[in-house]
């Protein structure tokens, strides 16, 4: 019987996709693992390979269309089937992604995944558990996410339930005041809560995309639930600047691409969390986890909202390694190619409008992370020296918006005094 | 407490209901001069005569007919049929007359027949032969229904069947009347609508009626012993009514259903069964409820094959095994 091809849940936050591209057409040949379709969920644009062997039979959802996951958007002959046999309904026809998108840990981006040696689920598009076990998994407070199932089938059960922590930090963040999870059930509530003036006939409505929704979602969780507080230092940026034109004087001689700003604030954030590692650390409700790693995302601006990509174990990256791979995410975070695990995981924030001319703002706190660091541009203002004189300088505004309950103001004055040294004496990078 | 068979204890029900109340009359083919074509009814004719214990024609719809009528004027029929298989030629009469007469009379006719006789396959007696109503009868408001699995329950049943004043199915099985059990000697009575609870467990319950009970005993037996799995045996023993409750008890108790049955699948008793746990116990459940039946086809008239089709300890231990 021909097998139906529904909307795949590639990420926990997705609840409906856009069919970007079919690549096959009705009547096409199709083998295990050919690509069927592309899909933009919430994050990504994602291939959508096929499961079983056949003949693409009807196709129900066109290019450009938005459903809900679980809809069936084809259907796919077996081999045997004859035209007009019935669709088997078959439960939650599973579609491999070729982004391996382990949909129940996908975070939303830049949600560092709080402990590595969580066991999670090996597949699957949702989470299988019994009735039993989520149910005590709710009185609990344990995330099923976070929980290995050994039933049958992989299937979460009651002994998998009262095995699992219940103050673990998965599930901590569901309680309130923690905003790692905002409730991405109920999602029209809390980004609408005061009506919108209505759209007149000379206005346009903009359907929510499925970033956009994800974004307002989880700013409005962390503005109304993360404590903030904001630093802000200004450096001087002379000596960064320097160094740039010195090492990309040679770059084009030597093949190597160009260095930007960017890649050396970086470079400076990286060293500075070295030095001040309890600002790489993420609030988990009943604890404050200190990460070792430093896996840096990197706010990026992208047509219809912003990725933060993951500049993963950043403190072992020579200056060209940050470069080249920032660019490299950066690019395809635009063209919506990143995969799940390159956007999420990350520890601490950086968020650059010095480009655009901006000299001093301060980001959200991208939760669960403890701070979120703002850079602005490098301008020439007035600068009063050691000397007393009024000098012309190069400086730069650094904002650093602060988790209360993870990094008070000493500590935060701290690592911007530490990424202030490293600005102003990038040779120290070097040590 | 003497051992005796499950056919004694029903011989025994009746002849102690046939001398408790002058009102009781035994009635079938072959059940007189016989002794009926089980032997169930061996030795009622000598001692209570022609006029207590009658030898019918062979005309199910007749003889099914007339004791509806009897009972609705007072006698307390018990109608045999050779086999449940036979009921399908008297359908009209337990389904339209003794299933509906006392609603339709506005409560005004009660109905206080019994309808006994063996239901079920195994015995290669042939496909027309092995048939096991029980579904289907309990599908009709206004019947009872009862399939006890032991000698115990079924004495105590059918002479809580014969006093009660709906009409009641009773349904028996060929391959238990010669197997014994502990009876007592002294007088007592089952409650229809009450299951018994056959052995207790923690891991899982499995859910029978007749002698599916047995079979699941047996694979309780062997899930203990090789897998370390204490199952529990809950035996519906009524059909309708059913003992919610109990069933339900157990599987909040274990938080695993296999029900198991020799009717067959489609619209089975446990169809019901499973659609009253996931409605009533959803949230209880650590697995998905699992059925075993007998295989989705007319009875097999090949023993090898027939006694395959049936569930076997196997089979039980398989699907536990399976959700565990």
């Amino acid at each position: 019987m021909p097998l139906p091809i529904e909307m795949p849940k590639l990420s926990d936050t997705m609840t409906e996709g856009t069919l970007v591209k079919w690549q096959k057409k009705v009547g096409d040949k199709v083998e295990m693992g050919d690509v069927l379709a592309e899909i933009e969920t919430d994050k990504a644009t994602m291939e959508m390979e096929a499961f079983d062997d056949g003949t693409l039979a009807e196709i129900y959802v066109q290019e450009g269309e938005k459903v809900a996951v679980g809809q069936q958007i084809a259907l796919l002959a077996l081999p045997g089937d004859k035209p007009g046999d019935a669709a088997a309904p078959r439960p939650a026809a599973p579609v491999k992604t070729s982004a391996k998108a382990d949909s129940s840990t996908v975070a939303p981006p830049a949600a560092p995944a709080p402990v590595a040696e969580v066991p999670v689920p090996a597949s699957g598009a949702k989470v299988k558990a019994s009735p039993l076990a989520r149910r005590i998994a709710a009185a609990r407070g344990v995330d099923l996410t976070r929980v290995a199932g050994s039933g049958p089938g992989g299937r979460i059960v009651q002994r998998d339930v009262l095995e699992a922590k219940p103050g673990a930090p998965a599930a901590a963040p569901k309680r309130p005041g923690t905003p790692a999870q905002p409730a991405m059930g109920a999602p029209a509530a809390s980004v609408q809560s005061i009506p919108a003036l209505p759209a007149g006939p000379n206005d346009r409505t903009l359907p929510l995309s499925g970033m956009r929704r994800v974004i307002a979602e989880r700013l409005v969780a962390s503005k109304s639930t993360v404590p903030h507080f904001y630093l802000q230092i200004e450096v001087d940026a002379a000596p960064l600047l320097a160094l740039r034109s010195e090492i990309n004087a040679t770059a084009e001689a030597s093949g190597r691409g160009k260095i930007t700003v960017n890649d050396l604030v970086i470079k400076a954030v990286i060293a500075a969390l070295g030095r001040v590692p309890k600002v790489n650390a993420a609030w988990a409700g009943d604890a404050i986890i200190e990460y070792a790693a430093i896996n840096l995302s990197v706010a990026v601006a992208v047509e219809d909202g912003l990725v933060t990509p993951v500049l993963r174990d950043a403190a072992g990256k020579s200056l060209g390694e940050i470069s080249e791979t920032v660019k490299d995410l950066a690019t395809r975070a635009r063209t919506k190619k990143l995969k799940p695990e390159e956007y999420q995981g990350g520890t601490f924030t950086l968020s650059n409008l010095g480009s655009y001319g901006i000299e001093s703002f301060f980001a959200i706190v991208n939760p669960p992370q403890a701070a979120i660091l703002s850079v602005g541009a490098a301008v020439k203002k007035p600068v009063v020296n050691g000397a007393g004189q009024i000098v012309a300088g190069q400086r730069m505004t650094l904002g650093l918006s602060c988790d209360h309950r993870v990094v008070d103001g000493s500590l935060g004055s701290q690592f911007l005094g530490e990424l202030r040294a490293f600005i102003e004496k990038p040779a120290l990078m070097l040590l | 407490m003497p051992l005796i068979t499950y056919r004694k204890a029903l011989n025994d029900a009746l002849a102690e209901e046939l001398l408790r109340d002058e009102n009781v009359v035994l009635l079938g083919e072959e059940v007189a001069e016989y002794n009926g074509a089980y032997k169930v009814t061996e030795g009622l004719w000598a001692r209570f005569g022609s006029k207590r214990v009658v030898d019918t024609p062979i005309s199910e719809a007749g003889f099914v007919g007339m004791a509806v009528g009897a009972s609705m004027l007072g006698i307390r029929p018990v109608v045999e049929l050779m086999f449940w298989s036979f009921s399908y030629v008297t359908f009209d009469q337990i389904i339209n007359n003794a299933g509906c007469v006392r609603y339709m009379s506005g409560g005004q006719i009660a109905c206080p027949i019994v309808i006994r006789g063996p239901a079920n396959g195994g015995t290669n007696v042939g496909a027309t032969h092995s048939h096991t109503p029980e579904n289907f009868l309990a599908n009709t408001p206004g019947l009872k229904v009862v399939c006890p699995a032991t000698a115990y329950d079924a004495k105590g049943l059918m002479k809580a069947a014969i006093r009660d004043n709906d009409p009641v199915m009773f349904m028996e099985n060929t391959l238990l009347y010669g197997e014994q059990w502990e009876v007592p000697e002294e007088e007592y009575l089952i409650p229809i609508g009450v299951a018994d609870v056959k052995r207790e467990g923690t891991d899982i319950s499995l859910i029978a009626h007749g002698r599916a009970v047995l079979t699941c005993l047996k694979a309780a037996e062997i899930l203990q012993a090789q897998h370390g799995i204490s199952a529990e045996v809950v035996d519906l023993r009524s059909i309708r009514p059913l003992d919610e409750e109990t069933l339900l008890a157990s599987v909040r108790k274990t938080h695993r259903a296999v029900l198991v049955e020799e009717n067959k699948p489609f619209c089975g008793v446990d169809a019901q069964i499973a659609s009253l746990i996931q409605e009533k116990a959803f949230d209880e459940l650590d697995a998905p409820i699992q059925r075993i039946s007998a295989l989705d086809a007319p009875a097999i008239y090949s023993p090898p094959l027939e006694k395959l089709q049936l569930p076997t300890p196997d089979r039980v231990v398989q699907k536990a095994l399976s959700i565990c």
